[in-house]
């Protein structure tokens, strides 16, 4: 069998001869615009062209307002596309090349994607959040570029075929008069000529109605997917450039320890050549091939002595320790009254759940190549190959730790793994940058798996999440009081450009900016969901003015963040998960209490109906069983079963999602698993239903991994303290093999709202919704991550079920 | 140094190697530009790095190259040539079913899901999709993508019936 669509993929590979040529066109060096563009500035006026500046510029930032830093449209009717948001594994690159192909009436196939290159596509920022959907068919993204180029063409056209617009037919890239002689035609590429548009980016261009969808909508299959099965497609893993050496990164043993003596002799004679890079604690050793490096990484090692580490708390205080500590506290929503309110309940509730540290456990452990020239200063250059999130932010990171200005830095994104938020990506591309920079000569580093998940990745904030309300005689919640607990440290370098604030930088010597704890917490200013810290349940009141989707008056969301020994930084539904776990429980907890249906009590407190429309698509497709729970009738020892429900709007801006979750647990062993789950979500008109639902299958059973199993584990020596967890034996997560829900997704094509993404929402309720599925099935309350056999049997000997 | 006869993807080549225990994967992506067995953990754990030896899946990432010498390795790229299918841009059925599934994301781990799929569908032609389930024991998907995996390998192993 052919691959169907054998489509070549830019990256470390060389642009394609059909992107080169349109790119070509773009740099005003080569041509003169004033003399060849005639035809367009009769259509767009001059007062773009004149005085513009090259829109590609190499060593700069791109200009995300004018046209043609987003699309280029070759003489051969080809046409290139650039834009900001990378390939995680998540299906982006196809949806933009969907969008692209969609506005513009083309195949597909027509479409060169250029993806994430400093210099050449447009500052886009980071690639998270679920927001490359929303943005690139916002405003301020690929849409309003694409579709400011259809409306251009239709105008050229129209002058071209002397018809008004409304009278042209646009099919595959070429105008027709409707009606008309269909050989009385003109393409795009004869239209523009290869020419620029020279024409601002309109932000009020109309998109095609979804209703029109031809590409847009349909489960178009992912055009990296055939190279990624034959074998062919090539990760960052595999970028070599001439005269590459390879590095390996010699981390501390203990957490905070410094190195006090490195006997580099100790690489004295091994083969490759190997050079010991120290730059104060960074220590790293550069070889001719990647097991020449690795063997002398070995040896280096035992030639350093390191001081000793920090003292840790204890892990099975953790949580403890987390209460205790200074913290830089603020409002979400504080409305003033909620003590008051809560003096007045026929009766309040409270319930406290614990969220340990969580890796990205990204598969690939992480690699990146740099080649930094001429070592620092003004006339060094720097070219890097990497998995980063955010080519753009990568810049003034690498610029601060190399002192090589901005401008020099070509940042170009080559797909990794995926990577769910911030995994060893970014320090890794560090690491060769400062290895690269010492020896002279391009690096590529590859991280072993205990570099990736010892510090090498940013971990997810554990949480301590304090729940409590206030019920009226008739069960109505009248006050809700929230309270989480989080750790953090670090928090990535990327934002704010501080290379201190994750582990490459910081080893180098450059400042780490910790917590700054807070006398009182800042206030609620304007409304800010807070990663889901806000409960669906409230009216979200700020200023008197509600953006809530709930119907609770009395509210008190307070944030209090304290420094983690560990660091951290996003990691997939980064504290929406934990705070959703807490809440989407604790409504369970209180329909349980007041013996009321867990649904009904929920859609009781909500105002949105968008969100109640998707629980109530999400329960009849789960054939949900009206009732309280727990399930009647089901014994205290052997095996149960049960169903637990869980919804949220993801972030308070978009992924409407909620899920039943189907359990049987083993109530003597303590062994949980999910039998089935139905997981539905209206993120707005569909781009393309099929990526959609592999997200939400892989958001269920990552999901479902993080809530049984998974958890960073470490301990003191007497030298100062090791996190434990280095590798998949140490971290375990779901593998294959292991038990597998039947997953039912239900996709909720809403034409009437603005797209919005995927990415993370429905990993957000997973946890809760198996929760309140065990306690459906056993009584047993589950408010501690993982959900472990011996943490069941801890909590159902503790609640005496 | 040592030298080591190395047939991959029908290619044979003759390598100077100073290290016998070099792993096979180092050498696979340096000495005969495998882009399809790819460095996830280095320690046996995952499966990314898995290569056909003899037709049989192993972790190329911890597998010696003196231990590979002399022996037919077949990666990814290879599995359709293997299998007798002379054009090397043709997919294996195994792979174009991963194709026709959608069956991943970021894909970075399919090595091993699509050669252990194979040789297990291979030596277990009536195997269930409980069988298949157990079958890709040892190995991680961390994106997730199980359930599709599963299905194309088991639409694989009732093509492979008919056929």
């Amino acid at each position: 069998m052919k691959p169907k669509n054998p489509l070549k993929l830019e990256g470390a590979q060389p642009l394609s001869q059909k992107a080169i040529d349109a790119l070509d066109h773009l740099a005003p060096s080569r041509r003169d615009f004033f003399k060849t563009a005639g035809f367009l500035m009769v259509g767009f006026g001059a007062a773009t062209t004149a005085g513009a500046q090259s829109p590609i510029n190499p060593s700069g930032n791109v200009d995300g307002t004018q046209l043609d830093n987003w699309i280029a449209i070759a003489a051969d009717e080809s046409i290139t596309v650039l834009a900001g948001k990378a390939e995680l594994g998540q299906g982006m690159r196809t949806v933009q090349m969907q969008l692209a192909a969609e506005e513009l009436s083309v195949p597909l196939s027509r479409i060169t994607l250029v993806l994430c290159k400093s210099g050449v596509t447009p500052n886009q920022g980071l690639t998270v959040g679920s927001l490359s959907t929303f943005t690139q068919f916002g405003t301020g993204g690929l849409r309003v570029a694409v579709d400011t180029a259809r409306d251009a063409l239709y105008q050229l056209a129209s002058q071209w075929l002397d018809v008004p617009v409304g009278q042209l037919t646009l099919q595959n890239g070429v105008f027709t008069i409707t009606g008309g002689d269909p050989s009385y035609s003109v393409s795009f590429g004869q239209l523009v000529q290869g020419q620029r548009f020279n024409l601002t980016v309109n932000t009020k261009a109309v998109p095609n109605p979804p209703s029109t969808w031809k590409i847009l909508g349909t489960p178009v299959e992912r055009v990296d997917i055939p190279a990624k099965a034959k074998g062919t497609f090539q990760y960052v893993h595999k970028v070599r450039v001439p005269g590459m050496l390879h590095g390996k990164v010699v981390r501390p043993p203990f957490v905070g320890a410094h190195v006090q003596s490195i006997d580099k002799t100790t690489v004295n004679g091994l083969p490759g050549k190997p050079q010991v890079v120290q730059v104060n604690d960074f220590v790293g050793v550069v070889a001719d091939t990647e097991w020449h490096a690795q063997t002398a990484a070995a040896a280096l090692a035992a030639g350093i002595t390191w001081s000793n580490g920090v003292t840790l708390p204890d892990q099975s205080a953790l949580y403890t320790y987390m209460t205790q500590q200074p913290s830089a506290d603020s409002y979400s929503v504080n409305t003033g009254d909620v003590d008051k309110v809560m003096s007045t309940a026929a009766q309040t509730i409270s319930a406290q759940y614990l969220f340990p540290y969580h890796m990205h456990g990204a598969l690939a452990s992480s690699c990146a190549v740099a080649d930094v020239r001429g070592g620092t200063g003004n006339n060094a250059t720097v070219k890097v190959w990497s998995a980063t999130q955010g080519v753009y932010s990568m810049r003034p990171i690498l610029s601060t730790l190399l002192g090589i200005p901005q401008a020099n830095i070509e940042v170009t994104f080559v797909d990794g793994s995926g990577c769910y938020g911030h995994n060893g990506a970014d320090p890794v591309t560090q690491d060769a940058a400062l290895m690269s920079q010492a020896v002279g000569a391009p690096v590529r580093v590859q991280y072993s798996r205990r570099d990736e998940m010892t510090g090498g990745e940013s971990y997810g904030h554990p949480f301590v999440s304090n729940e409590k309300v206030g019920l009226d005689a008739s069960g109505t919640i009248i006050a809700w009081d929230y309270e989480n607990i989080l750790m953090q440290h670090g928090e990535g370098a990327a934002i704010g450009n501080k290379p201190g604030n994750e582990i490459s930088g910081a080893l180098a010597g450059f400042p780490t900016a910790l917590v700054v704890p807070t006398t009182s917490p800042a206030p609620a200013t304007a409304y800010n969901n807070f990663s889901n810290g806000v409960p669906s349940y409230v009216t979200g009141n700020i200023n008197g003015v509600n953006n809530g989707t709930g119907t609770v008056a009395s509210q008190r969301v307070l944030n209090r963040v304290v420094e983690s020994p560990f660091w951290t930084a996003w990691l997939r539904a980064p504290d929406r998960l934990q705070n959703t776990f807490a809440h989407e429980s604790f409504m369970d907890e209180i329909a349980a209490t007041l013996k009321v249906d867990p649904i009904s009590y929920r859609t009781r407190h909500l105002s949105n109906q968008r969100l109640i429309n998707v629980i109530t698509t999400v329960t009849q497709n789960a054939l949900w069983d009206t009732r309280p729970s727990p399930k009647p009738g089901n014994a205290r020892t052997g095996v149960v079963t049960g169903r637990g429900f869980s919804c949220v709007l993801y972030e308070g801006l978009g992924g409407y999602t909620a899920m039943v979750a189907e359990v049987s647990v083993d109530q003597d062993k303590g062994v949980i698993t999910v039998t089935k789950a139905t997981a539905g979500i209206d993120t707005g008109p569909i781009a393309n239903p099929n990526g959609l639902a592999n997200q939400l299958e892989g958001q269920v059973i990552q999901g479902i991994s993080r809530t049984l199993v998974e958890e960073v584990k470490f301990r003191n020596t007497g030298n100062g303290g090791v996190i434990t967890s280095g590798d998949w034996a140490s971290y375990p997560v779901i593998s294959f093999g292991d038990p597998l829900p039947t997953i039912n997704t239900v996709l909720i094509n809403n034409l009437n709202a603005g797209l919005t993404g995927a990415g993370e929402c429905l990993l957000t309720i997973v946890s809760a919704a198996i929760g309140n599925a065990v306690f459906d099935a056993t009584g047993v309350r589950m408010r501690q991550i993982p959900f472990t056999p011996a943490n069941f049997l801890a909590a159902k000997a503790a609640q005496k079920v | 140094m040592a030298t080591y006869r190395l047939q991959v993807n029908g290619q044979s080549a003759t390598l100077n190697i100073d290290d016998p225990t070099t792993p096979l994967l180092y050498v696979l992506q340096e000495n005969f530009d495998i882009n399809g067995a790819r460095f996830g953990c280095g320690l046996s754990q995952c499966g990314a790095c898995t290569v056909l030896l003899d037709g049989n899946p192993i972790r190329s990432c911890s597998t010696a190259v003196s231990d590979a010498a002399g022996h037919s390795i077949t990666s990814l790229e290879g599995l359709a040539g293997m299998a007798g299918y002379a054009d090397p841009s043709v997919m294996h059925p195994i792979q174009q079913a991963f194709v026709d599934h959608q069956a991943m994301q970021c894909g970075f781990c399919v090595a091993g899901p699509i050669l252990y799929g194979y040789a297990f569908v291979r030596d277990n032609p009536n195997a269930t999709r409980a069988d298949i389930e157990k079958g890709l024991t040892g190995l991680l998907c961390r994106c997730c993508s199980h359930t599709r995996m599963i299905d194309a390998i088991q639409s694989y192993a009732q093509e492979s019936i008919v056929r």
